[in-house]
């Protein structure tokens, strides 16, 4: 045990400190909805040029071309989120597509994709589910036949969150329609505007559209544009995924929420009293913060653990489940401390934080279904996890 | 930058696990809980001779020295094996007393003896930790003690006790004293020994060297941090049993551990007792390296721990479904250790409360 980061990296933090100070007034104010406004391109190029973002991808790409360190990530991101600064854009584009390109793409693909995609010029949106694929991914319909050097794609995509102001779509579809079903996949990358695709808006309960509906009609794609080959999309799928749980259930996220629901329930009062001294309130409060605070140490012992290169079993795998459901129970305990206040949404009068705890409330419950739901989470810790054995496969009807 | 165990730290626990596979196995367990013994003298042999006595004493009065996380290590392991010794009292906490308050002569009297399991301690501090219960106390006064004190950990063949007074000052008392009464209190839990202590004009020493209410603070912080330790080993036995009979029964014919039913049960419970470790560890960390997040770090670890031990302990029966609920599979030696690990030394809404109070947001 040592929680010291030792000189080198006291050095370092006292670098970004200094960035902080004499950048922090140049943070986006405005973040733009589904593109990148031209402010928060300006902070992503000065982030990327200090090395506070892009850090470790390769200045060929467009990166800043450090070496990998762990510890250095998490200063920086340890120093913004105290001094609640931006960290740079956050796009599937920048967090799922480049980690996959960087680890698989060909050198054509990562000279064409990655650099634009970091600097926020081009926008990327992931063709994944579908309405009859969701935990049983690998089951997805979207048909892609080769026609000479193209494939023609047809089907439909669900939860396709910014496809309406996306330039490019990375995408899942059946190229081997004979293979087994998880070895029938490819990986494709192709433009928004390739014609025969459609967008309809997916309003969801939050009473925002975060979600698109993707239909394909003879969508025509060189073969070419496939990353890591023909039915092996299962495989760079998995690799990317690997990425998005990761970004789910930070506990850092967790940290600063019940730091602002302290003051909340420090600063409210019903009768005159604060939410504070409401006995009940008070002790959901307490109960979270020590389920907060087990998830931060939690995230040191993976943190420790990579930097071993050592694996840390279930450890890693109960991350997404308990890291969603405690933002859930945050934003709830919010709401419920706020009494009738707590259901005002919208731009109603009296509102607190513009409705922000009502959305989470919401929004998170989406983060516990999306990205492999609860449940689909509980059969992997049990079964990688526990040695637990697998469902056994339905007798063929 | 390193959260996690040392290498002599992991080695620490796997000598400790095998020596307790080996000498607290169920049979045993059993044998000593029909004969009500709570400090079994083969196994506190066999403890002695890993040394854990002497891990809290310093190295001056033949000690080692070792940190609280060591110790918890050692609890987690106990709790594992629901093991019928003392340690929590005998090994953490009435060192920590008397080397933080005691005199020299108090020190070299007694703590070279603890170390070697030669002598053994109780602490009689429930009244300061969690509050009195039926009026019980003690007060002092001319080098006597008068009253009583409930839920001593360890007491009832102690050499020597460590009892908190009405006003959280602290006394050494030895086992044999005269106008002591000792009455045994009979828990779920009969894997460890729980007493009432009646003092009629009881001998004691104080321990008044040092700031004593400091290091009444530490004793109990020290004491929530091993209890908790002992409900994650205990958790996790539990989990472990309730994964390896779910691959054997059968119903239906498959395995019950195909089931999703039963398997999500078997997750959930991981996924809520795997986060208390981490707490676990760095609670017993910052006793010795933070000492300012100390007593923060040991409520909550004594009360998540306690909120997730109950869930693991009533889960993992469930899931051995009516064999469970039989003392032919002794599982309940696990789910009443885990019982008796969250009452102690200040329940889960108490501790959380306590926690509330340390950060100025309860009177």
């Amino acid at each position: 045990m040592d929680l010291a980061y030792g000189p080198e990296y006291d050095a370092f933090r006292a670098e970004v400190r200094d960035f902080i100070r004499e950048n922090g007034n140049k943070a986006p104010k405005r973040f733009g909805v589904s593109r990148p406004s031209e402010e928060s391109i300006a902070w992503q190029r000065l982030l990327i040029a200090h090395g506070l973002t892009a850090r470790t991808i390769p200045k060929a790409y467009g990166g800043y071309g450090a070496e990998p360190d762990i510890l250095k990530s998490r200063i920086i991101a340890e120093e913004f989120t105290a001094a609640k600064l931006p960290m740079g854009i956050a796009n599937q584009g920048i967090s799922m597509l480049v980690p996959t390109l960087l680890e698989l793409g060909t050198e054509e693909q990562k000279k064409k994709w990655i650099e634009p995609t970091l600097k926020g010029e081009v926008v990327w949106c992931q063709g994944y589910s579908e309405p009859g694929s969701g935990s049983d991914l690998a089951s997805l319909q979207t048909k892609a036949t080769e026609d000479g050097d193209d494939f023609i794609i047809n089907g439909q995509k669900i939860w396709t969150s910014t496809a309406h102001a996306a330039d490019m779509i990375f995408c899942l579809v059946r190229t081997e329609p004979d293979a087994k079903k998880h070895e029938g996949i490819s990986y494709l990358i192709f433009p928004m505007t390739t014609p025969g695709i459609e967008v309809r808006p997916l309003k969801t309960m939050t009473g925002h559209a975060e979600f698109n509906e993707v239909f394909f009609t003879d969508v025509r794609v060189p073969q070419k544009d496939i990353v890591a080959g023909r039915g092996q999309g299962w495989f760079v799928a998995n690799a990317t995924l690997k990425h998005e749980r990761g970004m789910l259930g930070d506990p850092n996220q967790a940290g600063t929420r019940l730091k602002e629901i302290a003051d909340l329930m420090h600063e409210e009062t019903v009768d005159g009293v604060r939410l504070i001294d409401h006995p009940v309130y008070r002790d959901r409060l307490m109960q979270l913060q020590a389920r907060v605070l087990a998830m931060q140490f939690h995230g040191l012992r993976l943190l420790t653990a990579s930097l071993k290169k050592e694996d840390p079993g279930i450890a890693r795998l109960i991350v997404k489940l308990q890291g969603c459901e405690i933002n859930h129970q945050l934003a709830a305990l919010a709401i419920d401390a706020l009494g009738e206040i707590g259901v005002l949404y919208g731009d109603s009068p009296h509102l607190r934080a513009h409705g922000s705890w009502q959305h989470r409330y919401m929004f998170d419950l989406g983060l516990i279904i999306g990205g492999g739901t609860a449940q689909i989470q509980k059969n992997i810790i049990s079964e990688r996890g526990l040695g637990m054995p697998r469902e056994p496969k339905p007798a063929k009807a | 930058m390193e959260f996690g165990l040392s290498e002599d730290q992991k080695l620490l626990q796997e000598s400790v696990r095998g020596t307790l596979e080996r000498v607290s196995p169920l049979e045993r367990v059993r044998t000593a809980a029909d004969k009500g013994e709570t400090d079994a003298a083969d196994i506190a042999h066999a403890l002695a001779e890993l040394g854990v006595y002497g891990m809290m004493v310093p190295e001056a009065q033949g000690g080692m020295g070792m940190t609280l996380l060591d110790a918890a290590l050692v609890a987690e392991m106990l709790g594992r094996y629901v093991t019928p010794a003392g340690f929590a009292a005998t090994a953490v906490m009435a060192p920590i007393a008397i080397a933080g308050a005691g005199s020299k002569a108090q020190r070299e009297t007694w703590l070279p003896k603890i170390a070697s399991g030669e002598a053994k301690a109780g602490v009689a501090i429930a009244e300061a930790a969690s509050g009195a219960r039926e009026d019980a106390s003690v007060t002092a006064s001319g080098g006597k003690l008068n009253g009583k004190s409930l839920f001593a950990l360890e007491a009832e063949a102690a050499d020597v006790i460590v009892v908190a007074g009405k006003a959280g000052e602290l006394h050494l008392v030895k086992g044999d004293a005269k106008g002591l009464t000792k009455v045994r209190l009979t828990s779920i839990d009969l894997t460890r020994g729980l007493s009432e202590l009646q003092f009629d004009n009881v001998e004691a020493e104080a321990l008044s060297s040092g700031d004593a209410a400091a290091t009444l603070r530490r004793v109990v912080d020290a004491g929530r941090v091993m209890l908790a330790a002992d409900t994650l080993g205990a958790g996790w036995m539990m989990i472990e049993k309730a994964v390896a009979y779910a691959g054997e029964r059968k119903q239906f014919g498959r395995v019950i551990g195909s089931f999703q039913a039963v398997k999500h049960m078997c997750a959930e419970m991981a996924s809520e007792l795997e986060p208390c470790r981490s707490l676990v560890w760095y609670a017993a960390h910052a006793f010795d390296a933070m000492p300012e997040e100390a007593s923060l770090m040991a409520a909550h670890a004594k009360g998540m721990t306690g909120d997730v031990g109950r869930f693991v302990a009533r889960t993992a029966t469930e899931v051995h479904g009516g064999m469970g609920f039989t003392d032919l599979v002794g599982l309940h030696y696990w789910f009443k250790r885990i019982g008796l690990d969250r009452q102690l030394l200040g329940s889960p809404e108490r501790v959380r409360h306590e926690a509330a109070v340390m950060q100025g947001w309860a009177a």
